[in-house]
């Protein structure tokens, strides 16, 4: 067993256990935070895939940016503790668990039954492979449209989430007084 | 270098995971959370075929899936916060009727 699967291994098992820590949590703070070591083990696993840049940005974007945003607003409504489940539809607990535990049986079947296959050579460029520049030229020479249409995106989710936001807030202070009377 | 079919083993098993989380909590907040999870492996399956075939695009795929997760992750918070506002509850349970 060469270093590099050792360390593989033993990444896959902390990524995996993160995971079910994330959803066996009844704590949702702690399931927030399980899912950061979940996103930083990948992006080590990006760096073992010649992939720096991504790596840099799930670290920035994905266990930076959008697991604050997730915390803040868990601690915006205090919903850590959360309640025990509804009585309504628990037959559905043991049948998601069964669908589950089919798809990855199945998915893992299809994957494995084909053999392991070869590795992947080793890249003739493998300094420049995955650089910042490389994927940046990319992005403004084969992807430029993609690129902006992204931004334009971005643009629209900001726009809804003051919006949604902003309804919710109007809607608040405009059936309170009328409730009070 | 580890074969690339590990590494598409690690990424279903955890959209599995992820795909467990959706059908069995019941709290808005972690729904989401499995889903970025997916929307992860889903990247990790990306950047392990694109050094399969020595290319970039994979991860330039990788990136615009980051923004699509981000821009969800927005209004998605957003609306549960709205939800919260009017039910006081984000048990996906609690939101069956149409108008509030």
């Amino acid at each position: 067993m060469t270093v590099e699967l050792a360390l593989f291994l033993a990444l896959s098992l902390i990524a995996i256990v993160a995971a079910l820590g994330m959803l066996l949590s009844s704590n949702a703070i702690y399931s927030a935070l399980l899912l950061v070591v979940n996103f930083v083990v990948v992006a080590v696993f990006y760096l073992l895939l010649g992939a720096p840049f991504i790596a840099m940005v799930q670290v920035t974007v994905y266990a930076g940016a959008i697991m604050v945003l997730f915390l803040f607003v868990i601690m915006m409504l205090a919903a850590e503790k959360l309640r025990r489940p509804t009585s309504r539809l628990r037959w559905q607990q043991p049948l998601a668990l069964m669908l589950g535990l089919g798809l990855i049986s199945l998915v893992g079947y299809v994957i494995l039954s084909n053999g392991v296959g070869a590795t992947p050579q080793a890249l003739d460029n493998a300094a420049a492979y995955g650089s910042p520049a490389a994927v940046g030229k990319s992005f403004l020479q084969d992807y430029l449209f993609p690129f902006e249409v992204t931004s334009l995106l971005l643009l629209v989710a900001l726009v809804g989430a003051v919006v949604l936001t902003g309804v919710a807030e109007h809607r608040r202070r405009s059936t309170r007084p009328s409730r009070r009377s | 270098m580890i074969p690339t079919t590990y590494y598409l083993a690690l990424s279903a098993i955890l959209f599995s995971i992820g795909v467990l989380g959706v059908l069995v909590r019941r709290n808005a907040i972690i729904i989401f959370m499995a889903i970025e999870l997916m929307m992860n492996s889903a990247n990790l399956a990306f950047v392990a075929f694109a050094r399969e075939f020595g290319s970039i695009d994979g991860q330039v795929l990788v990136f615009f899936v980051l923004v699509v997760a981000a821009a969800e992750v927005a209004v998605g918070l957003a609306l549960i916060v709205a939800i919260f506002h009017t039910k006081a509850s984000i048990e996906v349970d609690e939101v069956s009727q149409l108008r509030g």
